[in-house]
């Protein structure tokens, strides 16, 4: 039995190498077609193209890395100007300072709580409610699936939200941030289109089974949803983690509920209403060169960090999501 | 089974009778629970319109308010600010539909396209939508940064003697929307390309050959082949778009406006939040509120017709 298998691996072997082998003459085929056609008009163009996607690129990155650069370098010293991408006078302080700051620790707590929470939430509840509409037989099926797709485009907008929500006694907790925001009309009609997409028959091998309504939804139906799971997983948490204007307008005197961006904010126009003079202003007292602006490029790497070091991992989803949501009805 | 009845009546195929309401009643129960959320947090703050045409007194509530008819409505169009808000909110609207939403994502994607190298095709791709997940509150400091007058736009300028004294972007009205425009640019263009991107690899390369058979050079194929099979989805999504374009202004021009251009910057919704929240005025936040979604509707309904028409399908 071994030996079979072996050969019948070394049979894969052979055949995967020699359609690689084709492939590759395939593509050096083409390589040739394309360098043996390559006018003067072709080099012209594949350099401008070339000259324009780095031109995207750098101005894409250089604002981040100046910020980086700033965030590592003395304050006063950032201040004369020149600093680009590295450092001048390298210096942990600005990261001391902030890391220091009870307000923006606390903000980052609240973030923190309010991505995990708010993620897990409303990738349940969205679940739920998308594998319900997605229910065939269901009698009311489409009733309920209109009743939220309405929710998508008429809202009652700031100020009698702010109301409910005071109402409620929702104002000045943590749960403003998560409770609202549980159900998305966009993000269940996601889950629900790709729900629909999977065969029929899972399920109803698994009613044969007498397996429940959970049990289908959590055994059969979910394990297969972990790529649109994922997708919505992603859009929501970075929603709540990039999130600011709720904490202005609900929790704004709860300091104890303030998140991160909003701190951020805070510090971003401390430095702005001290625009007309840029020059060096140290914080009185301290002893320790710092200025608003090198302290705001410290907060503001700290807040870009995680979604800058999970970024290569959630690349996958986003191209996933955007089809997904492209095709639905 | 415990209260079918509240549902509105079903026009589905499927017959409703006692048997099948028992046996779906676990699929019921919990859709009563979904729609008793629904109604709480997004059906009941429609209810809250009424306060626009009320003399809204937080300590009379809904009930006991005095009714005053449009006044409210009317006051908000003789004011000029509130006009000078909605030419703002359009404006800016407008412009974001047009280039960082349609055109540049568009060119990005073709150009991208045609990069020869896979490796750096997916380099730039990485590269281009990384801003699209990083906050306002980021972008907006950068962008603070970027253009201030020791900022590296202006110590360019200078260097290349462009122009001999700092410009100071914040402070010039002219300039305001179109910073907001670059802003969604910066942040939003390879997001927004991805979509296309997606589409023009869909494209059937026999189209491509034929073409080329045909004598089409490069911009040939880009124009008859390439932004053809772009037209579908370029319209949807500049339909589906139109509907956001009174959505598309708060928080950049909250977080970037400041006095000195307070007439070219204030949008709806930040209009809202003085008279509403800063000023107590619930009664007139509410009835700007109402303006700017009736718009939105109105648009919305606009673009599907247009899209029947068109028979690109419709959005909804």
């Amino acid at each position: 039995m071994k030996e079979t298998k072996e050969n019948k691996g070394q049979e894969n072997g052979i055949s995967l190498d020699t359609s690689v082998r084709k492939d590759k003459i395939k593509v050096a085929t083409i390589n040739e077609k394309r360098h043996g056609k390559l006018k003067v008009g072709d080099i012209i163009f594949y350099t401008c193209n070339a000259i324009i996607m780095i031109a995207v690129c750098v101005i894409t990155l250089y604002p981040v890395l100046n910020t980086l650069a700033i965030s590592f370098n003395d304050g006063v010293d950032a201040v004369r100007g020149g600093v680009h991408l590295i450092p001048r006078m390298f210096t942990w302080t600005n990261y001391t300072t902030v890391l220091g700051k009870k307000d923006i620790m606390q903000g980052a707590l609240i973030s923190v709580l309010r991505t995990v929470i708010g993620t897990l939430l409303a990738l349940a509840a969205n679940a739920l409610l998308a594998f319900i509409v997605a229910q065939r037989k269901f009698v009311f099926r489409s009733q309920l699936a209109l009743f939220w797709v309405i929710t998508m485009y008429v809202n009652g907008g700031m100020i009698p939200t702010l109301l409910l929500y005071q109402k409620l006694h929702l104002t000045g907790t943590f749960w403003v941030y998560v409770i609202p925001a549980m159900i998305s009309g966009f993000n269940m009609l996601v889950m629900r289109t790709y729900m629909e997409g999977l065969p029929d028959s899972l399920q109803e091998a698994a009613e044969i089974d007498g397996a429940g309504f959970f049990t289908i939804f959590l055994k059969v139906i979910s394990p297969l949803c972990k790529p649109v799971y994922a997708t919505v997983a992603l859009f929501v948490a970075v929603g709540q983690w990039n999130s600011w204007f709720d904490t202005m307008l609900y929790n704004r005197f709860a300091t104890q509920y303030t998140t991160l961006q909003y701190e951020l904010m805070k510090l971003l126009s401390s430095v702005t209403s001290l625009k007309g003079s840029t020059g060096a202003n140290t914080t009185p007292g301290s002893g320790v060169n710092i200025t608003p602006i090198s302290v705001r490029s410290a907060a503001t790497i700290l807040t870009m960090a995680p979604i800058v070091m999970l970024y290569p991992f959630l690349q996958r989803y986003f191209v996933t999501g955007l089809t997904i949501g492209g095709v639905k009805e | 089974m415990s209260k079918p009845e509240e549902k509105k009546k079903s026009k589905s195929k499927v017959e409703i009778n006692r048997k099948i309401l028992y046996r779906q009643r676990v699929l019921i129960i919990i859709s009563i629970i979904f729609v008793a959320y629904g109604l709480l947090f997004y059906y009941v703050p429609l209810g809250g319109w009424i306060m626009a045409f009320q003399n809204y007194k937080p300590k009379d509530g809904l009930l006991h308010s005095t009714f005053v008819g449009l006044d409210k409505f009317k006051f908000l169009f003789s004011d000029a600010t509130f006009l000078r808000v909605i030419r703002n909110t359009f404006c800016m609207g407008l412009l974001n539909l047009i280039f960082p939403t349609t055109l540049f994502p568009i060119a990005f994607a073709v150009l991208l396209n045609e990069m020869r190298s896979l490796g750096g095709k997916r380099v730039v791709q990485t590269i281009s939508y990384l801003p699209h997940f990083l906050s306002w509150i980021i972008v907006t400091g950068i962008l603070h940064d970027s253009l201030s007058n020791s900022g590296i736009v202006n110590e360019l300028l200078l260097k290349f003697h462009i122009i001999k004294d700092p410009i100071g972007f914040f402070s010039t009205p002219k300039l305001f929307w179109g910073i907001v425009c670059f802003a969604h640019l910066w942040k939003e263009m390879g997001w927004n390309a991805i979509i296309y991107l997606s589409a023009i690899s869909s494209i059937d390369p026999n189209l491509y050959e034929a073409a080329a058979i045909d004598g089409a050079g490069r911009w040939g194929k880009i124009w008859y082949v390439t932004l053809p099979s772009l037209r579908p989805t370029i319209i949807v999504l500049l339909l589906m778009n139109m509907g956001f374009i009174l959505n598309a202004g708060f928080e950049v021009q909250y977080l970037l406006g400041n006095g000195l251009v307070k007439n070219v910057s204030d949008t709806i919704d930040i209009y809202v939040l003085t008279w509403g929240v800063s000023q107590n005025d619930y009664s007139l936040g509410t009835a700007a509120g109402i303006f700017k979604s009736v718009v939105s509707i109105v648009i919305i309904m606009i673009a599907n017709a247009i899209a029947k028409k068109t028979g690109e399908g419709r959005l909804f």
